[in-house]
């Protein structure tokens, strides 16, 4: 299947330049980005290896000798691609806090308990239908230095690959009806609220696994659309 | 279609080292690094480095950069190129993260000709994605090679205003496999960024 990626489409980003996000000022291009075709190099993308992936490395709460603390989820859903086809075979890697809202990172300060059996790191590679599975606990939310009293919302990062160099995403997945919401400049970044609510996993009780893990979905969809779409009823 | 429209990107923010390029430093391995070169790799082996700057001047120690190029063919590692063509195991992904003085290196080889759409061939070039704390999507250019008789010709460059084309060409250090391009993300000499 050939695949075609509208441009237009990325109008659903943030623009590089949000101001109430402080660190987006002196980072963002001040000149108009250039227009071209598409050509092989950014119609073809980067396929894995059985290695890049290792068993285990989609449940987070498994990693070290003891269990996180928090609350175990399960976080699943789909890479779709524009038209809604499931994106096969394509490589997500994961990153988050621990429960207490601390990443493990050298730089982050945030005077929050690490938890020494969690990294808070993960892969997956979704299957022939597109769908992924992490097991993990809940990230907590934490306080940024971006204005005064500013916290993140509880969130999870994700990165994507899909079938093209520029089909690649790195999007947040954050919680439902979290407060935090209506304050949050790299949330509201993205100004179309549909397109907001598109960041936003859905509480799944069907796939909760009772007396063990509650379960969100996320469904991820990335750049590509069939470039000979069938004919329309 | 879909109605629903793609999903938004936001920053990879300044935390993301540990699981994208924990390059030894954290308990996590690395699914990608800055050396694309595989043993049976044929082509002339090259370095790229250089650093990444703000709208200040000032190095930028968070920045995740990724690349993606054709093999010393011109061929990419993906069933998508349906060109006959050889391929070694070369992958022709890489990826790294700036040190604290905004520096990067990739370990490579210089990439062959790829066509453009309406197959003229387009001068050797490496994508680059830059990612980065303040950065809500990632930007994408190209490095393409000080040097090369192509670059003359070529369509995408073409379409540069010859006054910033030289932000996009990396120079080759004397006498060394080495080629040099520094990033600004803001200001005077601001790298073209593409809208692709």
């Amino acid at each position: 299947m050939t695949f075609l990626y509208p441009v237009a489409s990325n109008a659903a980003h943030p623009a590089p330049l949000s101001p109430e996000y402080k660190s987006s000022i002196k980072r963002a291009p001040s000149r108009p980005l250039i227009p071209m075709r598409h050509t092989l190099s950014e119609l073809t993308g980067p396929v894995y290896g059985h290695e890049t992936v290792r068993e285990g490395d989609s449940d987070l709460t498994t990693q070290h000798k003891g269990e996180p603390l928090g609350e175990r989820i399960i976080v699943h859903g789909h890479v779709l691609d524009e038209d809604g086809r499931g994106v096969p075979n394509t490589l997500l890697e994961i990153w988050q806090a621990n429960a207490c809202g601390r990443y493990i990172h050298v730089r982050d300060q945030h005077p929050a308990p690490l938890d020494p059996n969690f990294t808070g790191a993960g892969r997956a590679q979704s299957d022939a239908s597109g769908y992924y599975r992490f097991v993990t606990i809940k990230p907590g939310a934490y306080p940024w230095g971006n204005h005064h009293n500013a916290w993140r919302p509880a969130h999870i990062h994700f990165s994507v690959f899909g079938h093209a160099f520029i089909s690649r995403l790195v999007p947040q997945m954050y919680f439902p009806n979290d407060p935090l919401f209506p304050f949050d400049p790299i949330f509201n970044a993205v100004t179309d609220e549909k397109a907001r609510g598109r960041m936003v996993s859905s509480f799944d009780l069907d796939n909760t696994q009772p007396e063990w893990a509650l379960c969100y979905r996320f469904n991820i969809v990335l750049r590509g659309a069939n470039a000979t779409p069938m004919e329309t009823k | 279609m879909t109605d629903q429209g793609i999903t938004p990107s936001q920053t990879v923010g300044p935390f993301f080292k540990y699981g994208l390029t924990p390059n030894g430093q954290y308990d996590w391995n690395d699914a990608f690094t800055g050396n694309l070169v595989t043993p049976d790799t044929s082509g002339e082996r090259i370095r790229i480095e250089g650093r990444v700057f703000d709208g200040d001047g000032a190095p930028v120690p968070d920045c995740m950069l990724e690349v993606w190029q054709a093999d010393s063919q011109g061929r990419f590692a993906d069933p998508q190129d349906k060109r006959a063509l050889p391929n070694a195991a070369f992958r022709g992904f890489g990826r790294v993260g700036t040190d604290a003085d905004g520096a990067y290196a990739f370990d490579t080889i210089m990439p062959g000709q790829v066509p453009d759409p309406d197959g003229k061939p387009q001068a050797p070039h490496v994508l680059l994605a830059v990612f980065g704390r303040g950065m809500l999507r990632h930007l994408y250019t190209r490095i393409y090679f000080g040097g090369e008789a192509a670059n003359e010709s070529d369509p995408v460059l073409a379409l540069v205003p010859p006054d910033r084309r030289a932000t996009l060409i990396a120079t080759r250090e004397p006498g060394k496999p080495v080629y040099r391009l520094d990033l600004h993300l803001q200001g005077d000499n601001e790298t073209v960024f593409f809208d692709i």
